[in-house]
């Protein structure tokens, strides 16, 4: 069954209206291929018109949407002979994010990306996408890794922030954090970073401090989620809205602050009414990135991503 | 590196803020355990508690006049910032919030930089203002870390920061989130020209401040008692539906962690950092 959000209501109804009718035809009636062409063209135009004009707060429900491709998924689309490597070798192995090497379109790379899961069971092994300074420590890892053999990094950022628990603060979660963005920013070899989903605050920066940043047109990136934000400087949960619009978490208004370089378009509907369509965009435009890249050596890389973030901020809306 | 030849000195202020002698209130109630202490006194001790030997929060400039040798530091205009870049509104304009914060203290944001030495050595030491908006840091705070850094690896000197902070500036959305890497910029400028990075970490240093330039000290100290950590404690709690442990995320129990390198009372604070200084560059000195 399609999960819908709440402003998509209109085109459940007409999805539910064409299943019927089809179902009707099976039952050899006339006319009804006409009536189910007819609908098809409104929910087309239903879809166009919902979709144009999508509220910052209705693209923050589509980047959680539970059928939209999460890390996984651009793993499995994107990177052949995918090799996982696990563990931070200190302490465990957290499953909120994800790595390995594998081969991406003909290139030798290493991939790390956030996993929120795509059901309950999943949901619980990788925590729903909020590491844990293991999480951290592990990306460094195998940022590193990737630094020594010459390979370039691919991030796919989807997370609700860092976990907030007890044991993460004891193992020091903002160290973990802050190691990882210095890593980032650190190693010699290129760092492509796409936000897919959720670009949660600091447990996102931590991947996504890359020489190119993408994000997907209905993804959001933030410091902080607006109901967070809400029940701190209004007070009230509830205010989430008005406090996504304030926050400026679209992928259009990043783009204009320059904090993203490129946004790539999702299929109508968004990324879940087509995930696979989703990821090889995602994979065309991190291609695209990735080409110029590769022609330059680990100190322009550097020197190029420290250029890049010290720009930003020289901007507003 | 292109980041020194871009590099021009910000102007050193024209002229020192004047600090109020006489503080507004003569009492200051201690926060933990409620005595009633003379302002004068206070400040006399440092504003530590003599009752109860809790550090209370200080200016930065208090902090900056007893952490350079005889008080005496050279403040640096930060730099010229974009005001209200997401042009921000909860239920108070983010512009207004702003102005009333600079109308109300010395300083136009919540960092104040300056420059001195301390044992003879030259430091530049960058502040933070916690009753500056809660000390949060934005564009203004992270060009004011990057004019620190840059005036550090310039003059040679040592840097030393002191964050009093919430964390990232909200009002600024992903442009305070995108302080966490400007800063950690900052601090790899100092490492790489192999200056000293000290980081005195004091109540309370959490959110992005702590998930950036405050947990990448070469040496880390923290003052007694000092919340300091990543997720907030209200949100921890909820997440998590329990009580917090005792003494949970003070200063005490990141130093049982790991996390730092040393808890110092307030009083041994400049003495600390003095021998510290002076361990680290023995050889440069040496040399010269
Ligand atoms: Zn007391």
């Amino acid at each position: 069954m399609r999960h819908y959000l709440d402003f998509e209501k209109p085109i459940a109804e007409l999805e539910d209206k064409i299943e019927e009718l089809r179902h009707l035809s099976n039952s050899a009636e006339l006319n009804i291929a006409d009536e189910v062409s007819r609908l098809e063209t409104k929910l087309d135009r239903q879809l166009r018109q919902v979709y144009a004009r999508l509220t910052p707060w209705q693209k923050v429900q589509i980047a959680r949407h539970p059928d939209r491709p999460h890390g996984v998924d651009f793993i499995k689309g994107l990177i052949a002979e995918f090799t996982p490597l696990a563990g931070d070798r200190a302490f465990a192995e957290d499953r909120a994010i994800i790595g390995g090497i594998g081969r991406f379109r003909g290139q030798s790379v290493m991939v790390i990306a956030h996993e929120k899961g795509a059901d309950t069971d999943a949901r619980m092994k990788h925590n729903f996408g909020m590491a844990r300074p293991e999480g951290y420590r592990k990306a460094r890892r195998l940022m590193e890794l990737a630094d020594h053999f010459h390979l370039p990094v691919l991030s796919f950022v989807d997370t609700a922030g860092a976990y907030p628990g007890v044991d993460a603060e004891a193992r020091g979660q903002a160290e973990a954090i802050a190691r990882a963005i210095d890593t980032c920013l650190k190693i010699e070899v290129p760092l492509v970073a796409t936000i897919i989903g959720e670009g949660g605050s600091g447990g996102a920066i931590a991947l996504a401090a890359g020489n190119r940043v993408l994000m997907l047109e209905h993804a959001v990136y933030s410091v902080i989620s607006p109901e967070g934000c809400a029940s701190i400087l209004w007070r009230m949960p509830e205010k989430a809205q008005e406090a996504a619009d304030a926050l400026k978490l679209t992928a259009q208004d990043l783009a204009k602050l320059g904090v993203v370089d490129d946004v790539v378009a999702e299929p109508l509907g968004g990324g879940h009414r087509a995930p696979a369509k989703t990821v090889a965009a995602v994979g065309d435009a991190v291609e695209e990135a990735l080409r110029p890249l590769l022609g330059l050596d680990g100190p322009a890389l550097r020197a190029q991503r420290r250029e890049k973030f010290l720009a930003v901020g020289g901007r507003g809306l | 590196m292109s980041w020194i030849s871009n590099f021009v000195l910000p102007k050193i202020r024209a002229v020192v803020p004047a600090r109020r002698d006489v503080p507004d209130n003569l009492w200051t109630k201690c926060p933990q355990c409620g005595q009633l202490l003379f302002s004068r006194d206070l400040e006399a001790n440092l504003f530590v508690c003599p009752s109860c030997n809790r550090h209370l929060r200080m200016t930065p400039e208090k902090r900056l006049a007893m952490l350079f040798d005889g008080g005496h530091f050279q403040p640096i205009e930060l730099p010229k910032t974009i005001i209200d870049p997401l042009r921000f509104r909860d239920r108070k304009r983010y512009a207004d919030r702003l102005k009333e914060a600079q109308d109300s203290g010395d300083n136009r944001d919540a960092l104040l930089v300056a420059h001195g030495t301390i044992g003879g050595t030259p430091a530049v030491v960058a502040a933070f203002d916690f009753g500056f908006m809660g000390g949060s840091m934005g564009v203004a705070v992270g060009e004011g870390l990057l004019a620190a850094a840059r005036l550090a690896v310039l003059q040679e000197a040592a840097l030393i920061v002191v964050p009093a902070s919430g964390g990232a500036r909200m009002q600024e959305g992903v442009l305070s989130l995108m302080q966490l890497p400007r800063t950690t910029i900052a601090v790899e400028m100092v490492k790489a020209a192999r200056l000293p990075y000290i980081v005195v970490l004091t109540d309370p240093t959490t959110g992005g401040v702590s998930a950036s330039f405050a947990m990448l000290g070469d040496i880390t100290i923290a003052e007694p008692g000092a919340v300091i950590g990543f997720a907030g404690a209200r949100v921890i709690e909820e997440t998590i539906r329990e009580k917090l442990p005792e003494g949970f995320q003070r200063a005490e129990y990141l130093f049982e962690h790991g996390m730092v390198d040393l808890v110092v009372h307030r009083r041994e604070l400049r003495d600390t950092l003095l021998r510290i200084i002076g361990l680290l560059r023995r050889r440069a000195a040496n040399a010269a």
